[in-house]
């Protein structure tokens, strides 16, 4: 029963639950309490913690008593370590960019590190496909919708 | 009541036949219609990416245009579902068992056609049965105090969670954590900030939109990043009269067709069986009072005509609860709340009396975008097909360009496109988890109205816990929580047929 239980992916779900639902009970109390009738508000976050709680140790639970099933890994089989870093350095390069160069820079650079973490991008496709979205999302977003974002920008 | 419920739509025709309202309405279920034939793309992204852009419009089109993606996506799903054998929208995965062999036989067209006629009787009996059940729940619902509104969330949020996808228990724990991601803030009655650790930017709150395309879109791109494969569109050369059935066929169909809308309408009745349940509970029933259920499977259009029917009666009648009780019965009828709390319309069911235009030009413009819908469908199919062929890769990345500036527009603030960033990483985290992050959002957007009912409610009863059980209504409510768990438990020790049999589906449709 125990043996495989470091291998299950119940027994890091629940883990997790568990520990973010004790976490949200102890942050809770720094909060007044009140009581029943008078509640503050740390009497909401404290009963949704304690319930977290018990629902992470029942899934644990379950983890423990069901048999090892055949596909455990809590990464899937192909780890897309570039798409997954494209994906996130997109909207980061939007945030850096954005605030410091304005809107035309921040989307060419987000259209085109997230483009780059397709496995047969290339870089000519990603820059024509950077190029077109930036186009066309200027036009929309600057002109028709008018966002207040300046289109270029030096410094803060 | 017949003569009310008539004036009353004769209104919402009036408020839907105006101009810009046919508009947003015509941009919605054309948005929706695309998406719902883009592979990888599904209408909860999509939502949660055209969200932001409603801001500067009146609420009566927001929503209609919103709602419009919603069912307008379910056309699209059904043409993947049907050539490629995508099952890419969970709702469509069924109809793939019996449509993609119809396709392979050279009849694809014709169970599109199907489709079409059958999706439009079952959304139109989900709208009339909308038209005539709102107005009685709302008269009873206006009679309930904070204790029964508590035990009503309550059951709405249980039903939303355990009857979804993946294991119930998880999906309880995913509505505490949208419970608890609500809470983020100041509290309403003392303003003591509370989990913001300290940001400031966290004091108002986390903006439904940011945990929206954090949750359903980058965790999203980051699950699907190169695991599409090439779409195979071998069968995909349909064009418009190769979509009408034969005599036979449509004979066939029709009694399904029926069999499906009433299935859909019943699911559609009990909070979290969404169009997805209703769909595999038709396709099993039809199967099962069939003369030759050995034949399904093999390309029967009855196999095609039910679950498309009743996926349909079954989205549109998904509306009742959300726009006359206040309370969203999955993921993407907590987005269209949402989307109403942001132009500032307090959901419950004071809705109906308070905006009548809005619930009213919903109903009527449901049908005005069905009969649009099928408009698209028909005579456009070619162009519907070669959009499956759009690739993945130039997808995603625009889909992201979309996530970064519709956060950062709706408040002009680049920390809120951290937080889609973060959100992002959790949610594919609890997805490799196994979570399903979809009752999130149902806890996130109930979560303050669920306290302030409770405290509420406690203040009233002097702090007795018992009165959730002491007021007979509350108490049916609780009583039926109690059931579903029960039931949950009951189907975990002694596992139905139905569902054994369905288990490579169900996995198709993850």
């Amino acid at each position: 029963m125990f043996e495989n239980l470091l291998r299950k992916r119940d027994f890091y779900a629940g883990m997790l639950m568990t520990l973010l639902g004790i976490g949200v009970t102890f942050n809770a109390t720094t909060y007044s309490l009140g009581t029943l009738m008078h509640m503050g508000p740390g009497m909401f976050p404290f009963i949704l913690g304690i319930v977290l709680t018990f629902l992470g140790l029942l899934i644990f639970g379950t983890g423990v008593v069901t048999p090892l099933g055949d596909d455990e890994h809590i990464l899937p089989k192909q780890r897309e370590w570039r798409g997954w870093a494209c994906i996130l350095l997109g909207p980061i390069m939007f945030i850096i960019l954005g605030e410091f160069f304005g809107m035309v820079p921040a989307t060419f650079s987000c259209v085109f590190v997230s483009a780059m973490g397709d496995r047969e991008a290339t870089w000519k496709g990603s820059f024509l496909l950077a190029a077109g979205i930036t186009f066309f999302g200027v036009l929309l977003f600057a002109y028709v919708l008018q966002v207040p974002f300046p289109m270029f920008r030096w410094g803060h | 009541m017949l003569a009310t419920a008539l004036t009353d739509l004769w209104y919402g025709f009036g408020v839907a036949l105006e101009p810009h309202n046919v508009m947003w309405c015509f941009v919605g279920v054309l948005v929706g219609n695309m998406v719902g034939v883009l592979p990888g793309m599904g209408p909860l992204a999509t939502i949660s990416i055209l969200l932001p852009l409603t801001f500067g419009i009146k609420p009566v089109g927001a929503i209609l245009m919103l709602s419009g993606v919603f069912y307008g996506a379910q056309y699209g799903g059904a043409i993947c579902s049907i050539l490629l054998n995508l099952p890419c929208h969970p709702p469509h995965a069924v109809t793939c068992l019996d449509g993609f062999p119809l396709t392979k036989q050279g009849r694809g067209g014709a169970a599109l056609g199907i489709t079409v006629i059958s999706s439009f009787v079952g959304a139109s009996w989900g709208i009339t049965e909308m038209i005539f059940l709102s107005p009685i729940l709302v008269r009873v619902a206006l009679q309930f105090g904070p204790a029964e509104i508590c035990s009503l969330m309550l059951l709405g949020l249980l039903a939303g969670s355990t009857l979804a996808r993946g294991s119930p228990i998880k999906g309880v724990a995913m509505t505490v954590v949208g419970l608890l991601i609500g809470i983020v803030g100041s509290d309403i009655e003392t303003g003591t900030p509370r989990f913001t650790f300290g940001i400031p930017n966290l004091f108002d709150g986390i903006e439904i939109v940011a945990l929206a395309l954090g949750l359903f879109g980058i965790a999203e791109f980051m699950k699907s990043i190169n695991q599409l494969s090439e779409v195979d569109t071998k069968y995909t050369k349909v064009s418009f009269k190769d979509l009408r059935p034969t005599r036979d066929e449509f004979r066939r169909s029709v009694p399904a067709m029926f069999r499906g809308t009433i299935i859909g309408s019943l699911c559609a009745l009990i909070p979290g069986t969404g169009p997805t349940i209703a769909s595999f509970v038709s396709y099993a029933v039809e199967k099962k009072i069939s003369k030759t259920p050995e034949k399904f499977g093999t390309g029967m259009i009855e196999g095609v005509a039910c679950p498309e029917a009743s996926t349909h009666s079954s989205v549109q009648g998904d509306f009742i609860p959300t726009m006359s009780l206040g309370i969203p019965g999955d993921a993407v009828m907590a987005l269209i709340l949402g989307a109403l709390m942001i132009q500032g319309i307090v959901p419950g069911p004071q809705l109906i009396s308070e905006h009548p235009d809005i619930f009213w030009g919903l109903v009527a413009s449901f049908w005005i975008g069905n009969i649009m819908l099928v408009i698209l469908n028909v005579p456009m199919i070619g162009l519907w097909v070669k959009l499956l062929t759009i690739p993945y890769k130039y997808l995603y990345p625009s889909a992201l360009f979309f996530v970064a500036i519709g956060v950062y527009s709706t408040n002009n603030d680049m920390f809120q496109v951290g937080e889609v960033v973060v959100i992002g990483v959790i949610g594919y985290l609890l997805l490799l988890l196994d979570f399903h992050p979809a009752p999130i959002l149902l806890g996130f957007v109930l979560g303050p109205r669920f306290e302030e009912n409770f405290r509420r409610a406690m203040l009233i009863s002097r702090g007795d816990v018992l009165v959730f059980i002491k007021h007979p209504i509350s108490a049916v409510f609780v009583g039926l929580c109690v059931l579903l768990i029960g039931m949950q438990i009951y189907i975990r020790l002694r596992k139905p047929k139905v569902v054994q049999e369905n288990i490579p589906l169900v996995e198709l449709a993850k």
